[in-house]
């Protein structure tokens, strides 16, 4: 898809010359996640894949907000920024709005970027800041020992709701998806094959990158995603994203409904030419968006992999152009030209 | 008709209309006239929220008050000696500011039944006796703009529209006022349509001839250039001063300005001020709210950059758990605060000092943080240049607390050249610093201040987050010995600032006041002027004027033990006075009052008089 990276991407950060491996990224940090936690799969899928980039470790900048998942930064011997709850978003944008030789990651959990960050989520999203979001999604408060999340189904008993909770979950797939986000994929802690290819596109693309990524946490919400996981039904229940290849799992595929949108029907009553061929780059997300709403209800079978990636200019070029239009336009700012600019008078 | 010219050596004056009338457009003009005249001159614009209140109605009325003088002043003036009342809303809302004596010059053609039975009037004061003690100078400006403009292809609201320019040239012939820059910046301002240049060009002349033909007006005033010392002046607001000290700040201390800000009044000007700076490598960040200004800002700071945000008090609310993360990862960062009238929203567009304990307290935890505070329009430059050498040098958030008095208000600022600016540049990190390892915990031993190892540096790869650190190796910590001893580093290093910083300089011309006035921030002005009077009129007292309120001057407490009385006017209920009375154990006299306005400085000098006669 290079034909898409039409912005800087990853272009201006810069390469190392030696050889990298995965101990060259494991900070000297004791890991501190419960024994059993995804995060452990997720930490050790990104710093066996990270050394692929060929980038100097020194130009890596993992911020994360407040969750368990946001301790990562500790783990990762990158620079890195452990911030506060929910604002990893906005503290990242800063950095990569005025770095453009840095690869910045966002580490977040779905609290974190979808109840007290979803505001800097999806301004994120809009803008297109050159940002990798993992948005590690459990459906269940961790840290703070067991409540709801924004993305638990609804009925959910937990501590704070003991009758099950009211609220609708959040889709993040299409939650990103609709504030028109230039990159959305999804994929899960255990298949990490998948997860790597998945991230690798998201560091290469061009702007902000939203991967959620199914995370088990097996004290508070154990078992969240079996389904995807039992070699028993996995494969039928798993839509596989491919841009160019026909949307479809063991048993399944979608093809264009009647009424206009898509279904999912049994893979073998439909003829090859039927089912819908998946087009990761059309500009109109709205195709995208049906494609995150074919996992209602949850589980019965899910799309996973990269719903969209399209091209589009990334905030921080843009803002480096218009300084760099400004000088171009008036030449480099000077104080003294500056503080005398306007109506002034001389006394004495 | 050789009419009479007589010497003043100060006027006050005040145009007041509806928001609509372009009173403060008006008044910049004036001011800009009377700049280029030579006058010394301050300025306070008052005008409401509503952008456009319903027309001829109280809420709507919007004022400038401009003082002028052929010595050095102190504050835009206490009461006008010439009120410029558009209609009778103007007149309604301005006339109890206005002394026994005064001149009204009072738009006649908006004194209709309806305007007048809108702001409550039963009969026209333009016509019985109500103000038979001030000086009414009835103009029919309305009518005489559109009379004036018969020539061009307007329609009558168009031309009545140039009504504010016909005042404009009115009372720049009643007071000698040079045209030239009035008529190159309408010029300028309406370059796209000549024809509105023109016509309101034509309107301001006709003000002017009017002045000189009339029968309402036989008298017009002189007042002569103050002696100012010798350089080259301009006129400058303190938003745009900071802005401008924020812009002198990034070429000093050789680092990229980062402004990340959300919209607010009255701070909004700064955000807009520095979004055209772009060639000076100045990056200007609308976030999608308060939270995210900061965070940015932040983040920017993380990577190296001059991170600033720009806010007033409800957004530094919003703002506390972020500046409390710069505390605590000892980050250079500057919020300014342009104060309002709190608390919530408040009075958006109305003055006051009610931030200074939120500045001071206003996170969880123990996070101290220098505040600076401006005492004029243009030490907002000067100012916001402390606070970023504070934060460069110190690897810490600092508070900038100006206030909607100085952020709008306007005063002759002697132009400083790039030369005699300070250089406050620092270095970052390179190398490690403790044998092969990098500690990025380590301290200064001066400063106590830590590395500021930004990304891209080789070798010094590092974490930093909320959670409390290990003190070196900024490991995670939850030791009970280590928080005390980090606790108390990081508070040691604010207090540390004081060898830093200059001492309180104490005013006191003959040495044997009894009493001091102590202040901070914008009341300077008044305060420094009733101090005047006081000792115009034989009475001796002192002045003192905080400009760190944290930490404070090291002789602070020195200085407010030397004398019997100390007073300290604040727009609070004695918010700086709590503090120094905890610190020092001196029994402060407050004054205090939050009207939304600044203090006048014949309401101060009566104050001093008391403390002084109760002795």
């Amino acid at each position: 898809m290079s034909e898409l990276l039409n912005g800087r991407g990853l272009s201006l950060v810069p390469k190392s010359d030696a050889k990298q491996g995965m101990k060259d990224y494991k900070s000297d940090q004791e890991v501190r996640w419960c024994p059993g936690c995804g995060d452990y799969a997720i930490l050790a899928a990104v710093q066996s894949f990270v050394p692929e980039l060929g980038l100097k470790r020194e130009n890596m900048v993992f911020v994360s907000g407040i969750g368990c998942s946001s301790r990562f930064p500790y783990y990762m011997n990158t620079y890195g920024f452990h911030s506060i709850h929910g604002r990893a978003p906005a503290i990242a944008t800063g950095l990569a709005a005025s770095r453009p030789d840095l690869s910045v990651w966002v580490i977040t959990g779905d609290g974190d970027s979808l109840s007290i960050g979803g505001n800097h989520l999806i301004h994120a999203l809009r803008r297109n800041v050159n940002l990798n979001i993992l948005l590690f999604n459990n459906r269940i408060y961790g840290l703070t020992k067991g409540q709801y999340s924004p993305t638990s189904e609804v009925g959910k008993i937990t501590k704070s709701t003991p009758m099950g909770s009211l609220d609708k979950p959040f889709n993040p797939i299409s939650l990103a998806i609709g504030a028109e986000a230039s990159f959305v994929a999804r994929t899960i802690d255990s298949d990490r094959k998948h997860l790597q290819s998945v991230l690798r596109e998201a560091a290469e693309h061009n702007g902000t990158s939203l991967v959620e990524i199914y995370q088990n946490c097996n004290i508070f919400n154990d078992g969240a995603f079996d389904q995807l996981k039992d070699p028993e039904q996995r494969d039928d229940i798993t839509l596989r994203l491919e841009h160019g290849r026909p949307i479809v799992s063991a048993s399944k595929a979608v093809r264009r409904a009647a009424d206009g949108g898509i279904e999912v029907v049994d893979r073998a009553s439909v003829a090859e030419e039927e089912i819908l061929v998946h087009d990761a780059h059309r500009a109109d997300p709205s195709l995208a968006f049906a494609l995150s709403r074919l996992d209602e209800p949850a589980f019965e079978h899910v799309p996973i992999g990269i719903f969209r990636s399209v091209g589009r200019p990334s905030y921080d070029e843009q803002m480096a152009a218009q300084l760099e239009e400004a000088v171009a336009q008036r030449g480099p700012g000077d104080l003294d030209n500056l503080l005398l600019a306007g109506d002034t008078w001389r006394i004495g | 008709m050789t009419k009479q010219v007589q010497q003043l050596d100060r006027v006050i004056i005040r145009f007041a209309g509806d928001s609509g009338d372009g009173m403060q457009l008006t008044g910049d003009r004036f001011t800009a006239g009377t700049a280029e005249f030579g006058n010394d001159l301050s300025t306070l614009p008052n005008f409401p929220a509503e952008i456009r209140a319903p027309a001829g109605t109280l809420p709507g009325v919007s004022s400038f008050q401009l003082h002028f003088a052929d010595h050095d002043i102190l504050t835009p003036g206490d009461a006008p000696n010439v009120l410029v009342a558009m209609n009778p809303a103007a007149l309604k809302a301005n006339l109890g500011d206005l002394p026994r004596g005064a001149d009204i010059i009072a738009n006649t053609d908006e004194f209709t039944k309806r305007n007048l039975q809108k702001v409550g009037y039963d009969a026209n004061p333009l016509e019985d006796d109500s103000l038979a003690e001030w000086r009414v100078h009835p103009v029919p400006l309305t009518s005489l703009t559109v009379k004036a403009l018969e020539g061009f292809d307007l329609s009558k609201k168009d031309a009545e529209r140039s009504k504010n320019m016909f005042a404009l040239g009115l009372l720049s012939w009643l007071y000698h006022r040079p045209t030239e820059a009035t008529i190159s910046f309408l010029e300028t301002k309406f370059a796209k349509k000549p024809d509105i240049a023109k016509a309101n060009i034509a309107a301001f002349t006709a003000g002017w001839n009017y002045g000189e033909t009339t029968e309402s007006f036989s008298v017009s005033y002189e007042v002569k250039p103050a002696p100012l010392p010798a350089g080259v002046y301009r006129n400058i607001s303190g938003n745009q001063a900071l802005a401008y000290g924020l812009i002198a700040a990034s070429v000093q201390a050789k680092l990229p300005l980062f402004l990340g800000s959300y919209p607010i009044t009255p701070a909004s000007d700064i955000l807009h001020e520095l979004s055209k700076h772009k060639r000076f490598g100045i990056r200007t960040f609308q976030a999608e709210d308060e939270i995210a200004g900061v965070g940015a800002a932040l983040g920017a700071s993380f990577g190296g950059a001059l991170g600033v945000t720009t806010t007033s008090g409800p957004g530094v609310a919003l703002k506390a758990e972020t500046v409390g993360l710069a505390v605590t990862t000892e980050l250079p960062l500057i919020v300014v605060d342009v104060q309002r009238a709190g608390p919530s929203t408040g009075m958006p567009t109305k003055t006051e000092q009610t931030d200074l304990l939120m500045a001071m307290y206003g996170r969880n935890g123990e996070s101290p943080l220098p505040v600076v505070a401006p005492m004029s329009p243009s030490d907002c430059f000067d100012a916001a240049i402390e606070a970023a050498r504070l934060a460069v040098k110190y690897r810490t958030p600092v508070m900038l607390l100006s206030d909607g008095y100085l952020a709008n208000g306007s005063e002759p600022w002697k132009v400083p050249s790039a030369a005699e600016l300070p250089d406050i540049s620092t270095a970052f990190a390179t190398a490690p610093d403790e044998g092969e390892t990098f500690l990025p915990f380590k301290r200064d031993p001066e400063t106590l201040a830590r590395p500021w190892a930004i990304p891209g540096t080789a070798g010094l790869e590092h974490r930093i987050g909320g959670i409390e650190k290990a003190d070196g190796t900024g490991n995670i910590s939850y030791d009970p010995d280590n928080h005390d001893r980090m606790v108390r580093l990081r508070q040691a290093k604010i207090d540390g600032i004081a060898k830093d910083i200059p001492a309180l300089e104490i005013d006191d011309p003959d040495g044997d006041a009894r009493v001091l006035v102590l202040g901070w921030g914008s009341t300077y002005g008044p305060i420094a002027a009733a101090v005047r009077r006081i000792r115009k009129a034989g009475g001796k007292v002192a002045q003192a004027h905080l400009r760190h309120l944290n930490p404070l001057p090291a002789n602070t407490g020195e200085v407010l033990k030397s004398y019997d009385k100390v007073l300290l006017p604040e727009i609070n209920l004695g918010q700086l006075a709590l503090l120094l009375r905890a610190r020092f154990l001196v029994d402060i006299i407050s004054y205090n009052r939050v009207r939304g306005l600044p203090f006048k400085a014949e309401e101060l000098a009566g104050v001093i008089q008391d403390v002084i006669d109760s002795e």
